[in-house]
């Protein structure tokens, strides 16, 4: 029987065969919670009599949502943290790791063709390498924690399809936030997206990870990026969609003329071309968040950084995604070329993405940010506005003050970014 | 512990498409275990009179793809913590509807509706019918899966756990 990304995995993992529809009660493979969830998860686990992790060696508890903790009753919540993982074991990953999504597929929790459950809405990121990850509540996440296991509607697929070649200039970030300009933000709701075609094929993981990120955008339950050209550090059986498998809907999309595109206020799936938003006066510029603050996304801003200044009136806050890329960026000099130019680097973490602390704006801000939701108040004011776009865009638009497209700055001729 | 309460009966307070979780309770608000903080903030910048002019048993009343955008559980807890007896709505997001579920707040999707603000509402859980008593129009739930449903009658998946230890045994493949 033909089966899309999603019905094989839960197939395998639930041990017959079942299709999109269906209800199932699944073995998970790996789970995580952060700083934003995991305390309400460790009162649910204790109130329904949680007095040992079903698995250890399989859970992960991050902080990164307030890193470090910004008052005394953020602190507190990271104590609880950490008191439950003395008493329980797991992972932990503490203040400046990194963002969850990040440490997850960094350190290797999660791999291809298994089933993660993480208590954060971004966890479909894992997509990216293959796995059927899904984000839940933290009640959900407890009743992971203590039997294994979670109870799942097979999702129906819509199936993307990426014709043509990534035109100079443009990232993955376009793409993805192309597509939630046209699905909109309830587009997917309940279901899986599997991204694919050839625009993806030369894809880094890196840049999988930002369009399987955003899947989250549409309302979907999880997203696949085919595997076609993926390469992890280890050996690892891909899984594709059988020709044949039932889908919901198709969309085909040519991406060689797509400019970089911006998300405008106050919604991801309000997108346009950068050419329609050239100009806005910007205040603030945030290169983070688990959707572009990876290596290749610094490189991306340092290559249009180098050697020159950031707009005066405007702060550029860059908050890389782990400590490893951090490193990375250190000992290759893309963090001095970033900071020569006037970034200021914060602690490796959510940040300012989910409005909690280190660079909310101020009323009437305009923000130019690389994560990925522009709700109002997301950054923690109802009174500022904040534009969605790649690491270069947002680099870019840095440098000049105003939304500019990176073309504009580099030629076309001159653009090194690795999305290979 | 007790079950859900059958039928209610409530005043609508009718908001309308997308609702953001960051919108139903801001992510500066949700770094807490107290409930009467969230209960605090609730809609404040949709709505800064909504905490006030909310009485408990009343039924917060929604368009298409409410709770949509992050996985706070916080958003129904606060929902919850106010004194709202139930959402009731087009269609929700998928992680905020199941949060609901698993809290204990029944979440109720009937499509599109004509509720006013103001409006006397009978919910029937039961049956899965909401009754708008100040126009007479009746409306159908959509069908949620059983489990949803027996973890909704134990008054949550706190509940539902500790009474059954596990999930009860899904049947494989015959419920749609």
């Amino acid at each position: 029987m033909a089966q899309t990304i999603a019905e094989k995995i839960l197939s395998r993992r639930a041990g017959h065969p079942v299709s999109a529809g269906d209800i199932s009660i699944v073995p998970v493979d790996g789970a995580m919670a952060t700083d934003a969830t995991a305390p309400f998860a460790i009162k649910a686990f204790e109130e329904m009599g949680g007095r040992q992790l079903w698995d250890a060696n399989r859970v992960s508890l991050v902080i990164d949502h307030a890193a470090p903790a910004p008052n005394e009753r953020i602190g507190n919540l990271h104590k609880l943290m950490r008191d439950f993982h003395h008493r329980m074991g797991g992972h932990f990953y503490d203040v400046g790791e990194g963002i969850c999504h990040q440490l997850m597929v960094e350190k290797r929790h999660v791999q291809p063709g298994e089933i993660f459950v993480g208590a954060d809405s971004h966890t479909p990121t894992y997509g990216a390498l293959g796995a059927f990850a899904v984000g839940v509540g933290s009640t959900d996440l407890a009743a992971v924690l203590l039997t294994g296991k979670i109870w799942l509607k097979v999702p129906k697929t819509i199936r993307i399809e990426f014709e043509g070649r990534i035109p100079k200039g443009t990232t993955a970030k376009d793409l993805i936030l192309f597509l939630v300009g046209q699905l909109s933000i309830s587009g997917a709701t309940y279901k899986a997206l599997e991204f694919a075609g050839p625009a993806l094929r030369e894809l880094t993981l890196a840049s999988r990870m930002t369009i399987a990120n955003m899947a989250a955008e549409m309302g979907a339950k999880s997203g696949f990026v085919d595997p076609t050209g993926l390469q992890l550090p280890y050996d690892y059986t891909p899984i594709y969609a059988d020709v044949g498998a039932a889908y919901d809907a198709t969309h085909r999309f040519d991406v060689s003329q797509i400019t970089p595109q911006i998300a405008i206020p106050h919604s991801p799936d309000r997108v346009r071309s950068i050419n329609e938003v050239l100009g806005q006066r910007i205040d603030q510029a945030f290169i983070g968040s688990c959707t572009n603050a990876r290596l290749e996304d610094l490189h991306m801003a340092a290559q249009l950084l180098r050697g020159k200044r950031i707009h005066p009136r405007v702060r550029l806050i860059i908050a890389p995604a782990s400590k490893q890329v951090f490193n990375a960026g250190l000992e290759d000099g893309t963090i001095q070329v970033l900071s020569d130019a006037g970034a200021t680097f914060i602690t490796s973490g959510c940040g300012p993405c989910v409005g909690t602390h280190q660079g909310v704006p101020g009323d009437g801000d305009v923000v130019i940010s690389s994560a990925n939701r522009n709700f109002r108040g997301r950054m923690g004011n109802p009174r500022a506005s904040v534009y969605l776009g790649s690491p270069a865009v947002v680099a870019a638009s840095a440098l000049r003050g105003e939304i500019t497209n990176p073309m504009d700055i580099l030629g076309e001729d001159n653009v090194e970014w690795e999305l290979r | 512990m007790g079950a859900a309460v059958n039928t209610l009966n409530g005043i609508a307070h009718v908001y309308g498409d997308n609702i953001d979780t960051d919108r139903i309770i801001p992510g500066k608000y949700t770094k807490t275990l107290d409930l009467d903080h969230l209960a605090a903030h609730v809609m404040e910048d949709l709505d800064p009179e909504f905490n006030q002019r909310v009485q408990p048993g009343d039924v917060l009343v929604a368009g298409d793809n409410f709770g949509c955008g992050s996985s706070r559980e916080q958003a129904p807890l606060a929902i919850k913590a106010v004194g709202v007896a139930a959402v009731v709505g087009n269609y929700f997001a998928r992680i905020f509807y199941r949060n609901a579920i698993n809290i204990g707040l029944p979440v109720i999707e009937i499509g599109n509706h004509e509720i006013r603000q103001g409006n006397e509402l009978e919910v029937d859980l039961r049956n899965g019918i909401v009754k708008d008593l100040s126009t007479g129009r009746e409306y159908e739930a959509t069908k949620m899966p059983q489990v949803m449903i027996d973890i909704l009658n134990a008054g949550g998946l706190v509940n539902y756990l500790t009474e059954h230890g596990d999930y009860r045994r899904a049947p494989t493949g015959d419920e749609r």
